[in-house]
């Protein structure tokens, strides 16, 4: 499999996560979905690192580098929900309508 | 590795999904071992399928009220989300497709020590900032995530 068929499977995990997260009610899911864009892109970037190494290391290091940001993100994602879910008492997002108007 | 992604977005049940989501991470460490990252790969299991999954299980666990009456999975803004998802997907996809690749050869991938020694050398200044990042989403997830009644008890 060349670095096309690394990407395009990456492109179509990113249009999923995008879905998923467009579509979903539930708040969880759509912390779920936004953790498969990054692996997608996480993907990507070691794809492009096997096949057009700007450096040997620098891809590794990205992807290693975006996988801790990722786990801070859906550290702090998780603990916002679960804070807005004990005081809505509901994970489906269309009903946070406090805002509206 | 797809279809657990699709399974991902389109099963009802919460739990269900999260298992799919664990199914696509540890596909996609396969996908690192082939592209001879093996770090990559290792960092992939211990992180995602380890931590990430667990962290959402749990999650999920604490705030699932019970899956007796299970509530429709999909927000009025499905069809947009289809639309957009789809043009996401066809744009990049056409872009991949058009662009040409000639050049790229599959390199021997990078040893274990060497990425080792890269990070604590040339990239030790974005090591540091992410110790210090992680180190203050755990403190914010700590305050987030305490209760109420306990902060009316610290005053």
């Amino acid at each position: 499999m060349g670095i096309q068929g690394y990407l395009i499977v990456s492109t179509i995990l990113f249009g999923i996560g995008a879905f998923g997260f467009m579509a979903r009610r539930n708040a969880i899911l759509m912390l779920i979905s936004i953790e498969l864009m990054f692996n997608a892109v996480n993907l990507s970037l070691v794809a492009f690192n096997a096949f057009l190494p700007p450096d040997a290391n620098a891809g590794a290091v990205f992807a290693l580098m975006i996988m801790a940001v990722a786990a801070a993100e859906v550290t702090v994602g998780l603990a916002l929900v679960i804070a807005i879910i004990r005081t809505r008492q509901t994970p489906e997002v269309d009903q946070y309508s406090d805002l509206k108007e | 590795m797809v279809g657990g992604g699709l399974a991902v977005v389109t099963l009802r049940n919460i739990i269900h999904s999260a298992v799919a989501m664990m199914i696509c991470f540890g596909s996609l460490a396969g996908m690192y071992a082939l592209l001879g990252a093996p770090i990559v790969a290792a960092a992939q299991v211990l992180i995602y399928l380890g931590a990430i999954s667990v962290l959402i299980l749990f999650a999920i666990m604490l705030t699932q009220a019970g899956d007796a009456n299970l509530p429709a999975p999909f927000h009025r803004q499905l069809p947009i989300a289809i639309v957009v998802a789809l043009a996401i997907v066809g744009l990049v996809g056409w872009a991949v497709v058009q662009t040409d690749w000639g050049l790229a050869v599959e390199a021997a991938g990078a040893a274990v020590d060497e990425i080792a020694t890269a990070i604590f050398t040339e990239y030790a200044l974005p090591f540091e900032i992410i110790s210090l990042l992680l180190l203050v989403a755990i403190i914010g997830a700590i305050y987030l995530a305490r209760r109420p009644e306990e902060d009316e008890r610290a005053n």
